[in-house]
């Protein structure tokens, strides 16, 4: 048997570790663009203000490929399949078969056109370790940066460089900054701590052209810049279906073993789009966890095995300056919704489940809650009142507490 | 593998665990320095709810959604026991996110901590166990 795995992020080491666990022999062979072992794209932040390095940031260790029996190849990346012969087509000519094959191919920054923007001179992206490293080069040049987007990239990227640049403005069309994780409520609590830290906010606002040294909103402001972040969204990388049959919506479409639409294929993380186990639709979840355990799931799949991916939710931890943040799932449902002494809880109920969750401030033992999520726990079993008080196993039957703390877990 | 396992209806809610946990991961050999007039940072924590208690560590699990959840590899599956490596931790939560028993938590220095089933400390075998008066918590096979 061999495996053909295009890309070398977390949803490529969740395939890994699931093929080794049922299959020992197989060649599994990797390709990557970037010339660097796996390492944790979401700790580029925190590389960037010094609270990792290099050496912390490798998500598995040195020896994870020899261990694992992988072939990994750099600066090569699959261009295209053909399906009937089972080959790869890599960027160096060489073809390659497969018996099964991954696309783990990732998201990349989108960039929105916006007037100027291709004559500002120094402009970024925020996603991998070269983004990082070509910012940090800069960096000492930099005074006045402006983000385009306040959601998590854009956020993360402020924190990390905030103490090696001057002034950090945020431009953002949405009325509140994480849009897509937080309510208005949470939303402008996390913001004012931004701003306490002196971060400025333009939003419901948008650039309306970009000049050498400013940017003029639609608004009429103008924000001075040394250098522009893009960070308004990820795209999912699917170029390398075109040709095949493999079908595509948002995301490369993957059923509950991560199988594409053509036979031996399969796809896993940010490109791929899957069924969220919440809102029942079908979602590009592009979060890390999800990705490396859609990949599991494959590599399970991929190696004869079965476990279903039906447990993705959208899920984020996250903190700027230290004040953090936790949400899951949907909010489209009855909210319970409190300030507390140390930020913001919010519980949504639908059809007698919880659905979804905010806490800011707060956020011990919230896996709790995001527990009643994945698993559509009907809070008829529990008691709600003591649930809602605090994420605790108290609010659990004693029968199923038994079950959780008294049985071998699963 | 042995594991440790609650029964709730053997639990005196004394919270001992939780003392001798802070004293077994505290790195100071005398109790009462350790524990006296500080705030103790346990890695169980014992739930009480009228004439209900009962403590939560760890569960090792088999599948463990914190193992693969977390975004920098700090969380490991070391022959069934998971094992937490601070060096790697960036403090992200998503292990605490992750955790469907709440028994990872912020440790004080910013990243989390959580029940290494004390084979990161010297006792080699979970002191909560060992110090249990009513046998409420206890390790083994099952």
């Amino acid at each position: 048997m061999k495996y053909v795995i295009s890309g070398n992020s977390a949803a490529a080491v969740g395939c890994i570790e699931g093929i080794r666990r049922l299959d020992q022999k197989g060649k599994i062979v990797v390709v990557t663009d970037e010339e660097y072992p796996v390492y944790s794209r979401p700790l580029i932040s925190y590389f960037l203000c010094g609270k990792t390095d290099r050496e912390h940031m490798k998500y598995r260790p040195d020896d994870f490929y020899e261990k694992n029996g992988v072939d990994l190849y750099y600066r090569t990346r699959a261009v295209k399949i053909d399906e009937t012969k089972k080959e790869v087509l890599m960027s160096d000519g060489t073809k390659m078969e497969y018996d099964k094959l991954l696309i783990a191919t990732g998201s990349a920054p989108f960039m929105p056109s916006m007037q100027g923007l291709e004559q500002v001179k120094r402009k970024f992206t925020f996603m991998s370790l070269d983004d990082a490293l070509v910012l940090e080069k800069s960096l000492s040049e930099i005074q006045n940066v402006l983000i385009i987007g306040a959601g998590l990239i854009g956020l993360k990227c402020a924190e990390g460089i905030y103490e090696r640049v001057g002034r950090i403005s945020v431009v953002d069309m949405a009325d509140r900054i994480l849009p897509s994780i937080l309510d208005g409520d949470a939303a402008g609590m996390v913001q004012q701590h931004l701003e306490d830290k002196g971060i400025r906010f333009y939003l419901s606002d948008s650039v309306a052209y970009f000049e050498e040294k400013q940017a003029v909103l639609k608004s009429g402001r103008k924000i001075p810049f040394d250098a522009v972040v893009v960070a308004v969204g990820v795209r999912p990388n699917i170029s390398l279906t075109e040709g095949t049959g493999i079908q595509t919506g948002r995301g490369i479409v993957t059923d509950v073993y991560g199988r594409t639409t053509a036979a031996d294929i399969y796809a896993a993380g940010d490109c791929a789009q899957s069924m969220d186990a919440v809102t029942r639709t079908e979602r590009v979840l592009a979060l890390l966890p999800n990705a490396y355990m859609q990949g599991e799931c494959a590599g399970i799949h991929m190696a004869g095995g079965e476990k279903p991916y039906d447990f993705a939710i959208a899920m984020n931890a996250i903190g700027f300056f230290g004040l953090h943040m936790m949400t899951a799932g949907s909010y489209e449902g009855e909210a319970l919704a409190e300030k507390t002494a140390e930020g913001y809880k919010k519980l949504v109920v639908k059809d007698g489940r919880l659905v979804g969750f905010i806490l800011v401030g707060d956020i011990r033992r919230g896996g709790i809650y995001t527990y009643l999520i994945r698993n559509r726990i009907p809070i008829q079993t529990l008691d709600f009142d003591v649930l809602a008080a605090q994420p605790q196993l108290l609010a659990f039957s004693k029968e199923k507490r038994k079950e959780l703390l008294g049985g071998v877990p699963r | 593998m042995k594991r440790i396992y609650v029964n709730e209806e053997w639990c005196l809610g004394c919270h001992l665990c939780e003392y001798y946990c802070a004293f077994a991961n505290s790195g100071i050999r005398d109790m009462a320095q350790a524990l006296k007039n500080v705030e103790i940072h346990p890695r169980i924590t014992v739930e009480d709810g009228g004439e209900i208690h009962f403590a939560v560590s760890c569960r090792h699990c088999r599948d463990p959604l914190c193992v693969k959840g977390c975004i920098t590899g700090a969380l490991t599956n070391e022959e069934g026991v998971i094992r937490f490596h601070q060096q790697k931790c960036v403090g992200c939560y998503t292990c605490i996110l992750s955790c469907p028993y709440g028994a990872i938590m912020p440790s004080k220095d910013g990243v989390v901590q959580k029940c290494e089933l004390c084979t990161n400390n010297t006792y080699h075998t979970p002191v909560c166990v060992q110090n249990c008066p009513n046998r409420a918590i206890v390790f083994e096979e099952r």
